[in-house]
């Protein structure tokens, strides 16, 4: 079967998402359901309250470090959702989502830079970086990113169109497994010797930092950061349910088919690319938009995002909190993220030991990760 | 022989003290700065030893000239001899001044003593007199040149004494002989006779050429092409050169996964760290002679190959042990699972031997290199780590194909279930070839240690290429390697020029990227009817 125009792909899978198969699964549960309104509550009406309402000295008062810390561990949440998606429920394991959420951040910073406005260190127009290169305008892809929502498209365009067109590529040809993490990890690994250069035009070596505001409100003002964060809870359960949504539909079961079985899948009469292509790019989007909450809430994004060891700790959160189980990367990455901040202050030299010992004990002892423990118990 | 140098020192002895012609010598030392320097030319075509005293006490700053008593005088340590005749002087004349040498007058002595040592019969003397005089062609006498050319011997040098006097000739003003000496530059190998060149070929600020003389110009350009030409024929053959070399350092990376993850589908991430692991061992070695061995220092690297060897391949035993044997048939986390493990490795390195990089120091030996070119010298290290790469790439060749280890891996390869049944030991076999490929890592680590840096990063910058490698030439298949590595090597070489080294690297990945997709078997396709499981 080679592939007919991609309109009827796109045809074939409105269908297969409108088809309710029989004996479907409900959305969530009645504990899922309560844990979804315990999350809402907790993102948008105890967090505000714990970081701007009660006095600071109190026990329930969340520090701004805190609120950082919680926001950050959150856009990384979202990456391993996004990284579960294509590896957990799909079976491609993607070493270069780190360049997905690199993408994503560079489009927002580019957006903060433009914010900066004359306030820089040399009082120009342009950010500091291209002052200091001599450049007396911006270059062309510069343009339209002073709006916000040119900002916006950007964030999910560049990495929706980047990994449409390689995965396009790469699931035509049957590139799969360990072959495709290996050309995704060099993909990401070029991107990063790319904008360590100076003359890409993305600040070089330094990347963007030194953000003033955003959509003109003071981007360290404590208001802006709870906002920011908020806007990060919602993104993360919003693309929990959604999540939740596909891999329960009867197009989340042709992937999991794919993961289990590609050959017999394509034997059925399935074309396997389509559907790879599909959450492939929308796992590349949800990078994307991680990286974008990420850089405003940390306040920095350099090209050092794109090295393949970041992309390969996507994987080891989605790793430890359990694959194909959505709520379990969540987990991962905040018990990883957690840990890396206790060690790297506390014994910074261990914690690559730590980290090395958490990918081989993890992949040797607990294929299924946190959530498989519980999960197994439960059965 | 004996009898033949007690004659030339008998004639040397004589001539020093013969006379050498006054007028000469009393305008080097009363006469202006042209007649000085004539004056010095004349005494370098004498080809005398007096004369050579002379200049060397002249530019010792030992000679004194008295106008009034029309002498020149060489004081040494206030005894004073005449420098025409060698007789003694009692008493100096009251108006001797030193002689000024200026730096005209210095280059010109200089280039007259190099004139003296063509003479000898010693052939590095006399190189570096032809050297001295390549420097500055110009003041150069033709007479004295033609005589050392028609004197020397050894070929090489006589080229570029004929260059040389080629040069000389330009300064002149004899037309045909200028046009012959044009001819003769455009043989030339050195891009500093293309300097000599350009003034032919040079515009005035009004648009006219400054030489008149259309013909001259005319040959001057085509022989600054053909020097040009030349330039990049060795450029040319600089990339190839540098292409191998490169190729071959990631040959000696990609080789063990070749083994690894080529034959037994183990993808192995801490691949990169068993090569860090041999160029570590290479440097301890290396301290173990210095401190204990000092005498046979130049010789540590035949011990370093087999410890690096031995290290890499007795970690790699351990990681196949406690990690990879429960991880067969999963790559995805035996991808993460020996992640892991480089991490470790990484750190353990920072800890026990700092995170700074160690120095490992070429042996004498494999300093310096041959000079192809002036603009082309191939170091000895390059060669010898592309010599040893082919010598590890045919030691692993025979051991696969004409070995019972290598017969029972490739069985193991093919068909695990059915090299089981007639009794191979499946799982000793993949613990010894995983060893076998951990240990020309270790190999790989130990050539790398004497090009680059060592540190604890050093296998960070390897992986992703050596990956591409077997990628790029097919996995399962040797010969593929041998081909992805060097093509890797030499295309990014043959990009740099034009693109600087980091974007030459990212269109090379770009590349793979896409030709693996256009051919996912890679270049040497595994022949069968292997169906992806």
């Amino acid at each position: 079967m080679r592939d007919g125009p991609p309109m009827n792909a796109i045809a074939e899978l409105a269908q297969v998402v409108r088809n309710d198969a029989p004996g479907r699964t409900p959305l969530f549960t009645r504990t899922g359901w309560a844990l979804l309104v315990a999350a809402l509550v907790v993102n948008c009406v105890l967090v505000p309250i714990a970081a701007l309402v009660v006095p600071e000295g109190s026990p329930f008062a969340l520090s701004a470090y805190g609120l950082t810390l919680a926001g950050k561990i959150m856009c990384y949440a979202l990456c391993a959702v996004a990284l579960d998606l294509v590896w957990g429920y799909c079976g491609v394991l993607s070493l270069g989502h780190g360049l997905f959420f690199a993408l994503g951040g560079y489009a927002m910073g580019m957006y903060l830079m433009r914010q900066i406005g004359r306030e820089g260190v040399y009082q120009s127009d342009l950010p500091d970086f291209m002052v200091f290169l001599d450049w007396k305008a911006f270059p062309w892809f510069w343009h339209g990113s002073d709006s916000f929502l040119w900002a916006i498209a950007m964030i999910v365009l560049v990495p929706g169109v980047i990994a449409f067109v390689f995965g396009w590529f790469a699931f035509r040809s049957r590139v799969k497994g360990v072959y495709l993490s290996i050309i995704t990890q060099a993909l990401t690994y070029a991107a990063m010797l790319l904008f360590f250069r100076n003359d890409t035009g993305f600040g070089g070596n330094n990347g963007f930092t030194d953000f003033k505001r955003i959509l003109g409100f003071p981007i360290t003002a404590p208001g802006t950061r709870v906002v920011l964060f908020m806007i990060t809870g919602l993104a993360l359960i919003g693309f929990l349910c959604l999540g939740r949504a596909i891999v329960n539909s009867k197009l989340g079961r042709v992937l999991t088919a794919i993961r289990d079985a590609e050959t017999r899948v394509m034997f059925s009469g399935y074309n396997p690319v389509y559907f790879k292509l599909f959450i492939w790019t929308l796992s590349a989007v949800i990078c994307g938009i991680a990286g974008a909450l990420y850089v405003p809430q940390v306040g920095i994004i350099n090209p050092s995002e794109m090295s393949p060891a970041n992309s390969i700790e996507i994987a080891i959160w989605t790793a430890v909190g359990g694959r194909g189980t959505l709520i379990g990367p969540v987990i991962g990455a905040a018990a990883v993220s957690l840990a890396k901040s206790f060690f790297t202050q506390a014994l910074p030299e261990y914690w690559l030991y730590m980290l090395g010992l958490i990918f081989i004990l993890v992949t040797l002892y607990l294929p299924r990760g946190i959530a498989g423990l519980w999960m197994g118990k439960r059965k | 022989m004996r009898t033949f140098f007690f004659v030339v020192a008998l004639a040397l002895s004589t001539l020093a003290t013969a006379a050498l012609p006054p007028d000469v010598v009393l305008k080097l030392g009363t006469g202006d700065g042209d007649e000085r320097i004539e004056a010095v030319r004349a005494l370098a075509g004498m080809q005398d030893a007096a004369a050579r005293a002379l200049i060397e006490a002249v530019l010792a700053g030992q000679a004194q000239a008295s106008e009034a008593a029309k002498q020149v005088l060489v004081v040494v340590d206030g005894k004073a001899t005449d420098a025409a005749t060698g007789a003694a002087i009692a008493t100096i004349p009251p108006d001797a001044e030193d002689l000024v040498v200026n730096n005209r007058l210095r280059r010109a002595l200089e280039t007259a003593i190099a004139t003296f040592a063509l003479a000898t019969s010693d052939r590095s003397a006399r190189e570096t007199a032809v050297a001295a005089l390549e420097k500055d062609p110009q003041s150069v006498d033709e007479g004295m040149l033609d005589a050392a050319i028609a004197r020397e011997s050894d070929p090489e040098l006589r080229m570029r004494l004929g260059l040389v006097h080629a040069a000389a000739t330009l300064a002149g003003d004899d037309r045909a002989k200028k046009l012959d000496a044009i001819g003769r530059l455009a043989e030339s190998r050195s891009s500093s006779t293309r300097v000599l060149l350009l003034p032919f070929v040079e515009k005035n600020p009004d648009g006219s050429f400054k030489e008149a003389d259309g013909e001259l110009r005319a040959a001057a350009q085509a022989a600054i092409d053909a020097i040009d030409a030349r330039g990049r024929t060795s450029a040319l053959g600089g990339s190839v050169f540098y292409g191998i070399s490169l190729g071959s350092i990631l040959l000696l990376a990609a080789l063990g996964l070749a083994i690894t993850y080529g034959l037994m589908g183990v993808i192995n991430m801490a691949h990169g760290e068993l090569l860090m692991i041999g160029a570590y061992a290479t440097w301890l070695v290396q301290g173990f002679f210095r401190t204990h061995l000092p005498g046979a220092v130049d010789w540590y690297l035949a011990a370093a190959i087999p410890v690096a060897f031995a290290s890499a391949a007795i970690v790699g035993v351990i990681i196949e042990r406690t990690v990879i044997r429960y991880l067969y048939g999963r790559p995805l986390e035996t991808l993460l699972a020996t992640f892991g493990i480089s991490l470790l490795l990484i750190q353990l390195v920072r800890t026990f031997f700092g995170a700074q990089n160690v120095e490992v120091a070429n042996p004498s030996w494999m300093s310096g290199g041959i000079t192809i070119a002036t603009n082309l010298t191939l170091p000895w290290n390059r060669i010898s780590i592309i010599a040893f790469s082919a010598l590890v790439v045919g030691l692993v060749w025979l051991i696969l194909n004409k070995t019972r280890l290598g017969l029972f891996v490739r069985a193991v390869t093919q068909n695990r279930a059915m090299a089981s049944c007639v009794g191979v030991p499946t799982r000793r076999i993949d613990m010894l070839a995983f060893g076998l490929g951990s240990g020309v890592a270790g190999l790989g680590g130990c050539a790398l240690s004497q090009v680059g840096n060592v540190g604890p990063d050093l296998g960070q910058a390897f992986i992703i290429d050596s990956f591409m490698a077997v990628v790029l030439g097919g996995v399962g298949q040797l010969a593929g390697t041998v081909v992805g590595s060097l093509g890797l090597g030499v295309a990014s070489k043959f990009l740099e020029p034009f693109s600087g080294a980091v974007l030459a690297k990212i269109i090379v990945l770009v590349m793979i990227v896409l030709f693996i997709q256009r051919r996912p078997q890679g270049l040497f396709a595994l022949k069968g009817r292997a169906a992806d499981a």
